[in-house]
């Protein structure tokens, strides 16, 4: 029987091309997710390996082909390794690619896609979380520039960032209208430490601290006190790329424990077995359709705010439950790899948008 | 740059799918129009007497029961998705009876008709049943086989020397039973112990006025009020060979197949009967005022609207997506076998947050939520129970 066609927005080459990524991810990647997990970090050496298969500026040139890259990824085995590479490519760069000035693209945008520069996008703070119009770091405008002073808490790649993609207060009164971008490279002042999670062990999260940080005129991302709407733009992609990595977790789980029940007789027969693993199927294609919709919506250039906010809230407790039933049917025989998407896949429901402010913006649109 | 290139939402355009063109929305608008107007009006008066058979010739006048059937026999030869737009709009008439009568008569029984039928066959029952003059239904459920199609016990016996059928046996659960002028019925026929399990069962097409055809009784339910639903008793029913629909021996197959895109559309009917009852709530929520305020705007019914909203698009986008992989010459009996468990789940678990938002009012018959609630908890047992979806998706992982 011939190949179904993929469903749109993919087509027959991204379909090919999503073999080549499983084949990267699974022999260049996985063999050092056990590793790399240990040791809570991966090297940034990863960073030019992806870039010289050339998948690290794939969202640049067709978010499709991101799209495709993400859910292979999780084929890895280490979600702190996937949102360490995300964190670089699909929610630091693409502001500056986007939003940026021709110099700050060569400088920053193509030396990142070459893995020569690593960057970090830096909004949460320790008092400013979902609440975004609540960030308290303060840039103070000095002649040539701005002197930055403040924290930021939780931001993946911030201990190896070499630039951080950073919002900042240049009003007195912050909020939605005097927000601001800047472009903050590591240097004097700038200092993160890595902070411990309940999972993905392989990614560094750093808490950073900026002291007198003097940032030049010309690292002024976008128009300055507009920095509210470089995070709302962002925060579409960037929730997408979330509900796509749930997908391809829950696509990964389900292989690996639908091999595991074909292997085991006793499990096999079970009635109560089936029916679990038939939820479980129902959950991935769910996830999988709502998700594919939100996309073709996303890359056709409409406002898909709605489709994206619901694919994100569809997909990200979906995820942790699927890998629970997982572990579930493995009992103690589960191996480590899924004790761990387990412990990763928590983050869905809290990172990018908690679960609760995807329900406030639904019901919002809803004009409730 | 900056806030120009940013799109605003807008929240209030239109949504429209990539397997739906223009013409399928200009099919939406009239048929929508012409169900608020002459049907909704009915609605409560429907749950008491059951729907009208003149429903069906008003219907089949304006061309909306031959909406994908071949223009050969008087349909609209359009594609697959005008059936799921009917199934959509169809809704809007506030009865789920309604709905399901028609949905018996244009999806279930009619689609074997012109797959299996002769030409004399689809001339006799298709052409009429487009127009809207005769009334099909479909008889599989006996009073002792449900789910387990395969122990379909009604006997059909063939008589040699003149080449009749004789058939003995009773039916249950038959929406439309009462009013149809033909059924499509599913009989054993060779009962030989060694045959295949699926084996040994022929359709027939026998005209409801058959002598030895009983309608039993009229059976009373939890809802979907508006339709009949029979129990029906078949006692040596002498039908011609000429009413075999099929091959003899090969009815299960015949019947397997039909299930499919039967599922699909139901499952489109939840969907929509969800928002449908999910924009009335809304409407409700952004009026009725309680502790000084719309209820709506409290946080806790903001969330469990924005619960709903996720439940209804992704039910929607599994059914729609399973309908473009079904109109592209796919058969994904897996899929279907989704779509239709969890649209059919989130319809109750929609209808029933529906009747809490509305509190008193949603459990008092006016309102007609609580109705909607009714109707669709038929969804997650007709047509395959959740159980048996289930099992089929198990089983297509090799379980």
């Amino acid at each position: 029987m011939s190949e179904p066609a993929p469903a749109p927005p993919f087509t027959a080459e991204h379909e090919r091309l999503r073999l080549e990524i499983r084949r990267f991810v699974t022999e260049r990647l996985r063999p050092h997710a056990d590793a790399w997990e240990a040791a809570q970090w991966f090297p940034n050496d990863v960073f030019r390996w992806v870039a010289e298969a050339g998948y690290l500026g794939l969202g640049l040139s067709d978010p499709v082909a991101a799209a495709v890259w993400v859910e292979e990824l999780a084929r890895c085995g280490s979600g702190g390794l996937a949102a360490g590479l995300g964190a670089h490519t699909g929610i630091a760069l693409p502001p500056i690619a986007r939003f940026g000035t021709e110099a700050q693209r060569e400088r920053y945008v193509a030396r990142g896609l070459r893995g020569e520069l690593i960057a970090a996008l830096a909004i949460t703070e320790p008092g400013a979380g979902s609440d975004v119009a609540g960030i308290r770091t303060q840039a103070r405008r000095v002649e040539g520039g701005w002197v930055v002073n403040g924290a930021k808490t939780f931001i993946t790649g911030g201990v190896r960032a070499d630039i951080l993609v950073t919002a900042v207060k240049t009003t007195q009164d912050g909020g939605h209208h005097g927000i601001s971008f800047l472009i903050i490279e590591r240097g004097p002042g700038v200092s993160s430490s890595a902070l411990r999670k309940l999972g993905w062990h392989a990614s560094d999260t750093a808490e950073i601290a900026f002291d007198d940080v003097f940032v030049p005129e010309e690292n002024l991302l976008g128009a300055e006190h507009h920095g509210f709407y470089l995070i709302m733009a962002n925060f579409q992609w960037e929730r997408l790329l979330m509900a796509l990595g749930a997908v391809g977790a829950m696509q990964v789980c389900f292989e690996q424990t639908l091999a595991f029940i074909h292997d085991r007789p006793d499990l096999r027969s079970q009635q109560a077995v089936r029916h679990r693993m038939a939820e479980i199927a129902l959950e991935l294609q769910a996830g999988r359709d709502v998700t594919y919709a939100a996309l073709r919506r996303h890359v056709a250039g409409e406002d898909a705010v709605r489709e994206v906010t619901i694919a994100k809230l569809r997909t990200q407790r979906s995820a942790f439950d699927v890998i629970d039933a997982c572990v579930q049917i493995h009992g103690l025989d589960a191996p480590a790899e899924l004790e761990r998407a387990l412990r990763d896949a928590r983050l869905g429901p809290i990172g990018g948008g908690t679960d609760e402010i995807m329900k406030e913006i639904l019901g919002r649109s809803l004009g409730l | 740059m900056a806030s120009a290139d940013v799109l605003k939402p807008d929240h209030a355009s239109q949504r429209k799918h990539f397997i739906f063109t223009d013409e399928h929305e200009q099919l939406r608008d009239s048929i929508r129009r012409f169900v608020i107007k002459e049907l909704q009006p009915h609605a409560e008066e429907w749950e008491e007497t059951t729907f009208p058979d003149s429903v069906f010739e008003r219907m089949g006048e304006l061309g909306f029961l031959g909406l994908d059937k071949p223009e050969a026999y008087g349909g609209q030869g359009g594609d697959y998705y005008t059936s799921l737009v009917l199934a959509e709009e169809i809704v809007h008439a506030h009865s789920g009876g309604l709905a399901m009568g028609l949905a018996v008569h244009t999806d279930m029984a009619m689609p074997p008709i012109l797959a299996f039928g002769t030409e004399e066959q689809k001339q006799e029952w298709v052409v009429p049943a487009i127009a809207g003059r005769k009334i099909l239904c479909l008889g599989i459920t006996e009073p002792d086989a449900g789910s387990d199609v395969a122990g379909i016990k009604t006997r059909a016996v063939r008589d040699d020397v003149t080449g009749d059928y004789v058939i003995n046996g009773a039916k249950t659960y038959i929406t439309n039973g009462h009013r149809a002028d033909v059924i499509v019925l599913v009989t054993k026929t060779d009962t030989d112990p060694t045959l295949p399990t699926h084996d040994g069962f022929t359709l027939f097409l026998v005209p409801m006025d058959a002598e030895g055809v009983i309608r039993e009784k009229r059976l009373r339910k939890l809802g979907m009020h508006a339709s009949d639903t029979a129990l029906l008793a078949f006692q040596d029913v002498r039908v011609p060979e000429s009413a075999v629909l099929g091959q003899v021996g090969k009815g299960f197959y015949h019947i397997m197949w039909e299930l499919q895109g039967e599922r699909l559309i139901g499952a489109a009917g939840c969907v929509a009967g969800a928002q449908n009852v999910f924009d009335r709530t809304l409407q409700y929520a952004k009026e009725r005022k309680a502790f000084g305020r719309e209820i709506g705007h409290f946080q806790v019914i903001r969330h469990k609207f924005a619960e709903m909203a996720t439940k209804i698009e992704t039910a929607r986008q599994l059914v729609y997506t399973t309908a473009w992989r079904f109109q592209n010459g796919e058969y994904p009996v897996r899929e279907i076998s989704m779509a239709k468990l969890y649209a059919a789940r989130i319809a109750v678990e929609v209808a029933d947050e529906c009747i809490q938002i509305h509190g008193g009012a949603g459990y008092m018959v006016e309102y007609g939520i609580e109705r909607v609630w009714r109707d669709m908890r038929l969804n997650r047992i007709g047509a395959g129970t959740d159980e048996i979806m289930l099992d089929v998706i198990g089983r297509s992982y090799g379980l």
